[in-house]
């Protein structure tokens, strides 16, 4: 199953030490051991500036200083709101010196989210970027009177702000320096005091129901884990790693604070979010993380400059791309491939990959990472067939991200990988994963009832996925453990599955799955207007708008065929192979959150179009070639109306499925 | 600085393709009929790019003025001979070549303030070809003020410059030391040409007026400065090529006409781009010569005079915008 | 934003007559802008909005009347000498350098504070050098002032229009003009634009103290951003007062308000 790990090259990584077991101690120790090793960069005014570990722990003991000068004691606790500024790092650092506690906070959220938690927190002092954040807290202020100051980074636009609770951090740390000049030792007497077992930072998640959970986890939490996952992956101090998915992400602490703590690597803020394309160029990390859509935009990206290219141009890029789709994954993997086959593979590194990569700022990547949601098998094979090392992983906030990773050599499109380090995963009698390891969070902020429910006592955690490993040891997720049924055979029906395999198609771009409880599976589809649309248009198919487009039987081919490559995989899958898609149909209309069909981050809402659109489900279980509806819609200009269509309903072929196991061990 | 590696590739590219496919194809051709010998081919091909360098001199001052108002400047032909013509008469006065040479600069930057303060500066905001119509006039004006100044003799030009033949490869290979100082100087013409656009104010200023006349003196630029600078720059082209042409073929009237030879070398380079018309002028440079060498025998001779511009004819069809002109695409 | 104290009188129209042939386009116009206010020119298309900018900077020349720029009878000021004495400008059609970068563009905004000499220009040497990165600095803190990072490096001929506007905005400043003349900065956008655009002229005024005169049709946008305001129609001056007063008076409301667009 797993390769074993090379210990020995974990050199430059401070070992794991009882006098290393929080972050202060981490800082002081490299602003030790490697004083002009550049720590932070970040891009501003053009420019990329840079800050050295040492000059990391002067930043950090002025603003710890000046924090204490403004109260800030042990136990406290200190929001953060903003995009990745190297400021914001350093307060949390800064924070945890004190022995306070960091409460990092979505910089986007709406003023009202950020009341909840500020409130929920019992946040003393707030940390914000700009004028932005510190409206919204102004906002807030009234809903949250324990909070004591509110401390800005970036003073555009503060000049006509006069509170006397509003600082700013500039201040902040030239009264820190003040207070450094007489009690040089302070700063250090305090640093030293925490230990492992101590709280080091609260994030919160937003769980899809009720509302945000403060996960508490301990310094010892997120520096094994963090060291854990170095050692997997023989990361060192010489990694570059952007940091520019938000601060209130568990991945982020993981990835751009607790790693680079622990193995002493650099941490790049980029200019603006508008410019973290370009300064991913400019910087060509060597470790990095982005969720699946990211790495499906850049592909969309290069898909369409190489449409603008020149005829040769293109023909080279496209006869060496399907070169790399037929050995570059083999060569990636380790596996032999012949030996015309692999100097084509280096004259295309040449000429296309490497200029392509270098593009994309992927040219320096040793290890990149996905996760949070399927990712399409295409999308996945391309970067890892141009000898990219992309890998899934599957974490949550509750475990400091990692409880499966995929060891390098084996990857697979389907699974998430193995156990990560220290972490032990079990499948439970009703197919949901837990798991117990050093990353394991402490509890919910004041919310005993929720941790309960989901650590037992003896530390294992529910995911609330289900899943099941398969046979080459590695756990493939399916879906949320609640939304899990049964087809009326008793086989396993699991609708999230279903609709990212339709989904993976560009033609598709929403789909809902039926099946719980019923004798065979169906779906609604919705097709993607822009693909489709230029599908029809290539074939000189004219159509008016989405309805009628959707309505026309070569589009019914079309998905046909789709949904039949689909139930072609299903087949395969020993438990999955009875949820093979029967009937579909297409939607008359798209999907929409101002219809509440939708959530606003554009996750179906299965039970409101189960509802909604019951005539059409029952017309998908019976014999019926088409079913009339009706249905309420909102205007994009705020009016309300009716759309009515005949909706077609149309069979698909399903396949023999392979091995099919007996009702009980579908579990 | 893509445009520059573009360059050197296209460089690379054209002289290889030259350099080998025309030989191969004439072997395929007539295998007997031409006289045919590597070291030969490669003389005759240098000896061509060298020669383009000297068209490329003449472009350089066209793509100048074009690129920074539009214009198509029909006197830069005369400019030339202009040049040469007030450098000669210096000489042949006595002036030493040094003071001479910068004597003549001063009265092309003098020129290029009259021409600002008498011609253009009444032609502001006009059409384009009016602008056109107007250098024609300089142009006749100057190929007959030089004249009635300087008289219409041949001269020869003698600046002293070597003019010896380089031996390479125990004389298989010949160059002419003059044909590679002409070279030289013309690279560093361009190189400095193209750094001044891109990272000087001036430059700058250059590139905004070409654009929009209206915004750039709204931003403080006095459109008349920067007309009398580029008139002064191709006047200073003019005198470098004059020097170069004049040492050549001696100066007389004929210079003005190597204007016309500059025409296919922007058409192939593109009107707006320095590296264009280097490129261009040593692809027409080398093209005409190995085609006068060894297509010439065939077709009896006197291809340099229609060579260049069938080569252009191609490009007009095939690339009207030249190797490195911009695509004019509007947002709409 | 609490009581504004306005400065002196910075600019002073007198009288100002302006005609083409026999089209009289502007008849008899007198206002002044004070030092650090935001004073809006406004009227229907077709008002001689347009015509009064361009007096201000030099492109007309008023047949009667005087303009008075910090205490100078300036009647006959060229364009670039405008811009020289401290006077930048918008256009309501946009005129920026297409074939050039944003950052470019904004260089040329900066063109009037360079002092390097040709010669030393042209071989880069001395003032030039240090001039160049000094410049650069400052035009870096105007694209990031305006937020526009991300589109530095692009050619603004291929910039959206918004961008388009606040590139040309960013070139504007770069002269750290006294008197900014803005020609309907907020033509054609939508809400969200116009809110950002309306945000960054409060902030230049604010931040930098720039004299900003703006002509505007969106008369929403005016009154909000305004400390006086000058309604014409046909060339005449129909009134000249802060926004609330402008807004109820009748003339105007006949002319401009009353009339539906």
């Amino acid at each position: 199953m797993t390769k074993p790990i090379d210990k020995t090259a974990y050199q430059g990584v401070i070992a794991p030490d009882k006098s290393l077991d929080t972050f202060p101690k981490l800082l002081l120790e490299h602003a030790n051991r490697r004083p002009d090793k550049v720590a932070m960069r970040e891009k501003d005014l053009g420019i990329w500036q840079s800050w050295s570990w040492r000059q990391v722990r002067e930043e950090v003991t002025a603003l710890a200083d000046g924090l204490a000068q403004l109260g800030l004691q042990r136990g406290d606790k200190l929001a953060i709101i903003g995009d990745n500024r190297p400021r914001l790092y350093w307060s949390m650092v800064a924070a945890q010196c004190l022995g306070a506690i960091p409460v990092p906070l979505y910089q986007d959220a709406v003023a009202d989210e950020i009341a909840f938690v500020l409130d929920n927190a019992d946040v003393k002092i707030a940390i914000v970027e700009d004028q932005e954040q510190v409206d919204k807290i102004l906002e807030t202020k009234e809903q949250c009177p324990q909070i004591e100051y509110v401390l800005y980074d970036d003073p555009r636009g503060m000049q006509h702000y006069q509170f006397p609770f509003l600082k700013s951090l500039d201040d902040v740390q030239s009264s820190g320096q003040q207070y450094n000049q007489t009690h040089p030792d302070f700063f250090q007497t305090e640093a030293l005091k925490a230990t492992g077992a101590d709280t080091a930072i609260m994030l919160y998640t937003s769980g899809t129901t009720g509302k945000p959970k403060g996960v508490v986890l301990s310094h010892d939490n997120v520096i094994i884990t963090a060291r854990n996952g170095i050692i997997r992956e023989q990361l060192t101090q010489d990694e570059e790693v952007l940091a520019y998915l938000p601060m209130a992400w568990v991945g982020d602490n993981l990835f751009s604070y607790a790693q680079s703590y622990v193995a002493g690597f650099t941490v790049n803020c980029p200019e603006s979010g508008a410019t973290v394309l370009n300064d991913l160029r400019e910087i060509g990390p060597t470790y990095y993380f982005a969720p699946p859509r990211v790495y499906e935009n850049m592909l969309t990206q290069v898909m369409i400059r190489m449409e603008d290219a020149s005829k040769i141009k293109r023909k080279l890029f496209h006869y060496f791309l399907d070169h790399a789709k037929k050995v570059g994954t083999a060569i990636l993997n380790g596996e032999t491939v012949t030996s015309k086959e692999a100097w084509l593979y280096k004259l295309g590194s040449f000429l296309v990959y490497n200029p392509l990569k270098d593009v994309l700022g992927l040219g320096r990547i040793k290890l990149a990472y996905t996760a949070g949601e399927a990712i399409g098998p295409e999308i996945f094979d391309f970067y890892r067939s141009l000898g990219i090392n992309i890998k899934q992983l599957y974490g949550q906030t509750e475990a400091v991200v990692f409880i499966c990773v995929q060891p390098n050599g084996e990857v697979f499109a389907d699974t998430v990988g193995t156990p990560a380090i220290g972490v032990e995963v079990k499948i439970d009698d009703n197919g949901e994963v837990l798991y117990r390891g050093p990353g394991v969070f402490q509890e919910y902020y004041k919310n005993p009832e929720s941790t309960a429910k989901t650590k037992t006592p003896d530390g294992w955690v529910y995911t609330g996925d289900a899943g099941f490993f398969a046979e080459n040891g590695h756990l493939k997720i399916i879906d949320r453990a609640k939304d899990v049924g049964k087809l009326s055979d008793g086989t396993m029906f699991a609708p999230k599955y279903l609709e990212n395999k339709l989904k993976f198609f560009s033609y598709i771009k929403e789909a809902v799955a039926f099946g719980d409880k019923r004798d065979y599976s169906t779906a609604f589809i919705n097709i993607d207007l822009e693909a489709v649309g230029n599908w029809a248009e290539k074939r000189g198919l004219a159509y008016a708008g989405y309805q009628d487009l959707a309505a026309q039987p070569e589009v019914y081919a079309l998905i046909k065929e789709c949904v039949e490559k689909v139930n072609e995989d299903l087949a395969k899958d020993p438990r999955l192979g009875h949820s093979q898609i029967k009937r579909f149909l297409i939607l008359h209309k798209e999907l929409d959150a101002d219809d509440g069909e939708l959530t606003r981050t554009r996750k179906v809402r299965r039970n409101f179009v189960a509802e909604r659109y019951a005539t059409l489900i029952d017309a998908l279980y019976s014999e019926a070639k088409q079913c009339h509806i009706k249905t309420e819609v909102k205007f994009e200009d705020g009016r309300s109306g009716s759309l009515e269509a005949d909706v077609i309903l149309s069979d698909a072929n399903t396949f023999p499925a392979v091995n099919p196991l007996p009702p009980s061990q579908t579990a | 600085m893509q445009r520059i590696e573009r360059t050197v590739l296209y460089t690379i590219g054209g002289s290889a393709i030259l350099m080998v496919l025309v030989p191969w194809l004439l072997g395929k051709v007539a295998p007997d009929q031409v006289f045919f010998e590597w070291p030969y081919f490669f003389e005759v091909a240098i000896g061509g790019l060298l020669s383009g360098v000297m068209y490329s001199l003449v472009a350089l001052g066209f793509v100048l003025i074009f690129k920074a108002s539009g214009v198509f400047n029909f006197a830069q032909g005369a400019m030339v001979l202009f040049a040469a013509l007030t450098l000669v008469g210096l000489i042949d006065l006595g002036v030493p070549a040094w003071a001479a040479i910068l004597l003549t600069l001063g009265v092309m930057v003098l020129l290029a303030i009259a021409i600002e303060r008498v011609v253009l500066s009444h032609l502001v905001n006009q059409e384009h070809i009016i602008l056109f119509m107007a250098t024609i006039g300089i142009a006749y004006f100057l190929d007959g003020f030089g004249q009635t100044l300087w008289g219409s003799d041949v001269r020869r030009l003698d600046l002293g410059l070597p003019n010896q033949p380089l031996k390479f490869f125990d004389g298989a290979l010949m160059v002419n030391e003059f044909d590679l100082i002409a070279a030289l100087i013309a690279g560093v013409l361009v190189v400095s040409l193209a750094l001044f656009f891109q990272y000087t104010r001036i430059g700058r200023a250059l590139r905004a007026v070409a654009d929009d006349h209206q915004a750039a003196m709204s931003v403080g630029i006095p459109l008349k400065h920067i007309w009398v600078i580029v008139w002064s720059v191709a006047g200073l082209v003019a005198l470098v090529a004059g020097i170069m042409w004049g040492s050549k073929l001696g100066v007389q009237f004929s210079l003005s006409l190597i204007a016309l030879k500059a025409l296919p070398v922007l058409i192939i380079g593109g009107f707006t781009s320095i590296p264009g018309a280097i490129i261009g002028g040593l692809i027409i440079g080398a093209g005409e010569n190995v085609a006068e060498v060894f297509i010439g025998p065939l077709l009896g001779g006197g291809i340099t005079d229609w060579f260049a511009y069938m080569l252009a004819l191609v490009f007009l069809v095939f690339r009207p915008q030249g190797l490195f002109g911009e695509k004019i695409i509007e947002r709409v | 934003m609490g009581e504004r104290v306005l400065g002196d009188v910075i600019l002073d129209m007198k009288n100002i007559s302006l005609s083409f042939g026999v089209m009289k386009v502007l008849n008899n116009i007198s206002f002044n802008v004070r030092k650090g206010e935001i004073r809006s020119i406004i009227g229907p298309n077709g008002a001689g909005k347009s015509s009064m900018l361009n007096v201000i900077n030099g492109v007309y020349h008023p047949q009667e009347g005087s303009i008075t720029f910090k205490g100078q009878v300036r009647n006959k000021m060229k364009m670039h000498e405008a811009a020289a004495q401290g006077i930048a400008r918008t256009f309501q059609n946009i005129a920026l350098f297409k074939g050039m970068s944003t950052l470019d563009n904004i260089m040329t905004g900066r063109n009037l504070k360079m002092k390097a000499s040709l010669l030393e220009q042209a071989f880069y040497w001395g003032r030039a050098q240090k001039e160049e990165i000094a410049h650069r600095h400052k035009v870096e803190e105007i694209i990031d002032f305006l937020e526009i990072q991300a589109i530095r490096k692009v050619p603004v001929g291929r910039l959206p229009y918004g961008f388009q506007k606040r590139v040309e905005l960013g070139r504007a400043l770069a002269a750290e003009p006294e008197v900014l003349l803005l020609d309907e900065p907020m033509a054609g956008m939508n809400l969200e634009e116009k809110e950002d655009m309306s945000r960054f002229i409060l902030d230049i005024n604010d931040t930098f103290g720039t004299t900003i005169v703006l002509i505007e049709h969106d008369m929403g946008v005016v009154m909000d951003l305004s400390d006086r305001v000058v309604v014409l129609d046909y060339g005449r001056q129909l009134a000249d007062d802060v926004p609330d007063v402008v807004r109820n008076t009748q003339s105007v409301i006949d002319a401009y308000l009353g009339v539906s667009h």
